[in-house]
């Protein structure tokens, strides 16, 4: 039964890894997403689940690796500077066609930077992050039921598909607190990890989880394999969200906290009588290329907007036809720099 | 005729890509043979780190896990906490836990992960071509410290299990060499016993195996062999250091 709630972002992501039936949580403390592996110290004990608090964001993620490889649902959660250290083992996870979910509430970088929202690890999420040349899956909630459900949403493309999955927000939506219906887990097919360690049992093959492929075209093959299984998802699974796009001559582009403000700023547009239109991609990887491409050939221009100095934009830019200009509007991070429904307006009116 | 030796069940019956005089065969024996007398072969999971002991799934006959460098008590902790009936083991060389792994080992036995650690110490990183490594005896060349070891600017040899045995977490922590028959039958016993410790759920077990590398040595197998005697087990003293359940 669906249970309405009022709660904060980065609980939202908590309640679904429990409804999801993960019980193995591995973590570093770290703002602005701690309330994550503080829900789940409380909870997965309770539910016969563990929960670990790890020496190192290195530590945690190889956690995830080892339980992944043992075959449960598993998750681990962190900011920025916590998901640098966590590419290696992103990296051996993909390597290794492990499944695993890894939330990621993006704070301001490079470095130690700060806590306020940022969208500047759009790049690090999306291509892969780690060494060897890999994807992982990556959804962008803007909302906190969309915290939920994407969050749900992130272990069964993780299972099914065999590829670590990201659920990418900001300080924004990890830490406001909105109303959501907690739905139940949906029921999916899943495949039986029949790759999974157990224990080698009498007359079955040995299992073995490893990324190192040192046989005659081992490494090439995997790639190509690998390859096909990214198309395959841009194929099944792309997601994202249109508003007022049918008639619009300028569709406005934005991912996660931003997009929220972005929609109001679309909203004021159409008041104002100009046609203009929101896309808001939910899946950067796979990215809903096709939607783009499809209304760059009734719209004529594109406003992306992101908080950084722009790195979706590259994506919306391999997206539409040649001849459609996409402009940009940033606001990379600082204390208090959210853009406001007004200024993006203003964005927009120019632009029209 | 009565058989009196044999490969033991846990083994596949394959040729090792161990260097001749390298003690991982050896090593690897010890281990399977502990896995055989305790029946658990089907029921355990090997981690497995980098370099030479990365092979583990080519010679065990058991489930896998290929852990990154230095990480594999990490690996090792989500694979028993997901799976605590089953037996994990890790198997790892001298840099991969002594250098870039040394938070890994340290928290996973001060945790008290009802895990087994097999540590092979050759005193250098095998598969890289012979550098130093933090277990290098002062005064050893390798090919990163040409003019041998100096403490001055290396640090010294780091004894891991004396280090280990101080934490609370740790159940059994033993150093054991495989250079004579005498020193590897007190190492299948030790060995056991480090099983024996997860088999009965009495926490983290930590066994050191001091190694010979003749290749990176520069050595023939004798006196590779001849050299743990002389140079290692002075400064890395064979023994027990922690057995809490005195098993």
């Amino acid at each position: 039964m669906s249970s309405k709630l009022f709660v904060k972002g980065n609980e939202a992501v908590a309640m679904a890894a429990v409804e999801a039936g993960c019980r193995y949580y591995f973590g570093y403390p770290i703002t602005p997403q701690s309330d994550i592996p503080e829900y789940l110290s409380r909870e997965l004990p309770r539910l016969g689940g563990e929960f670990i608090q790890a020496e190192s964001e290195v530590a945690a993620i190889n956690m995830l690796l080892g339980a992944s490889a043992a075959g449960v649902r598993c998750m681990t959660s962190s900011s920025g500077p916590g998901i640098s250290l966590k590419q290696e083992g992103i990296s051996y996870m993909a390597g290794s066609e492990l499944p695993g979910v890894i939330v990621d509430i993006m704070r301001q970088g490079p470095g130690l930077g700060g806590i306020d929202a940022s969208q500047a690890d759009y790049w690090q999420a999306t291509r892969g992050g780690g060494h060897g040349g890999y994807r992982i899956i990556v959804l962008a909630p803007n909302s906190v039921q969309e915290m939920y459900d994407l969050t749900m949403l992130a272990f069964d493309l993780s299972d099914l598909y065999r590829i670590p999955a990201m659920v990418l927000a900001d300080s924004v939506i990890g830490q406001m607190k909105e109303s959501i219906v907690a739905n139940p887990r949906p029921v999916v097919d899943l495949p039986v990890k029949d790759w999974a360690v157990r224990g080698r049992q009498e007359g079955e093959a040995q299992r073995v989880v490893k990324s190192l492929k040192l046989g005659d075209g081992e490494m090439e093959a995997f790639h190509w394999k690998m390859h096909a299984r990214y198309q395959e998802l841009a194929e099944q699974e792309c997601r994202w969200e249109e508003v007022g796009t049918a008639d619009a001559e300028l569709v406005v582009t934005a991912f996660g906290s931003v997009a929220r403000i972005a929609r109001t700023a679309v909203a004021m547009a159409r008041e104002a009588g100009l046609r203009v239109g929101l896309l808001r991609p939910v899946t950067l990887f796979p990215f809903p290329r096709q939607a783009f491409l499809d209304l760059s050939r009734t719209c004529k221009r594109f406003l992306d907007i992101e908080l950084s100095t722009g790195q979706m934009i590259e994506d919306v830019r391999l997206s539409v036809a040649r001849d459609v200009e996409v402009d940009f509007y940033g606001r990379p991070p600082g204390a208090g720099s959210l853009p406001t429904p007004e200024e993006l307006f203003e964005q927009i009116r120019k632009r029209y | 005729m009565k058989q009196v030796f044999a490969r033991p069940e846990s083994l596949k019956d394959v040729q090792t890509h161990f260097c001749p005089g390298c003690h991982h065969g050896a090593a690897h024996r010890l281990v399977a043979e502990a896995m055989d007398e305790f029946g658990i072969r089907g029921e355990t999971i090997g981690v497995a780190s980098v370099g030479c002991s990365v092979f583990l799934y080519g010679y065990f006959d058991i489930d896998v896990i290929e852990a990154p460098h230095g990480r594999a008590p990490a690996v090792a902790t989500g694979a028993k906490r997901a799976r605590p009936d089953r037996i994990i083991f890790t198997y790892q060389g001298d840099g991969d836990l002594a250098a870039i792994g040394t938070s890994e080992i340290i928290h996973a036995a001060n945790r008290g992960e009802d895990i087994t650690v097999i540590f092979v110490n050759n005193t250098t990183y095998g598969m890289t071509g012979g550098q130093m490594a933090p277990t290098t005896m002062v005064g050893q060349k390798t090919s990163t410290s040409p003019y041998g070891r100096d403490h001055s600017k290396d640090g010294y040899p780091i004894r891991m299990a004396e280090l280990l045995a101080q934490l609370e977490g740790v159940g059994f922590s033993a150093r054991v060499a495989v250079n004579n028959p005498k020193n590897i039958m007190q190492a299948k016993k030790v060995i056991k016993t480090a099983f024996r410790y997860q088999t009965e759920k009495k926490g983290f077990s930590f066994v050191e195996v001091l190694a010979a590398c003749p290749t990176n040595w520069g050595m023939t197998s004798l006196a590779a062999n001849q050299r743990v005697g002389d140079e290692m087990i002075p400064y890395f003293p064979l023994g027990v250091q922690r057995n809490t359940a005195n098993l």
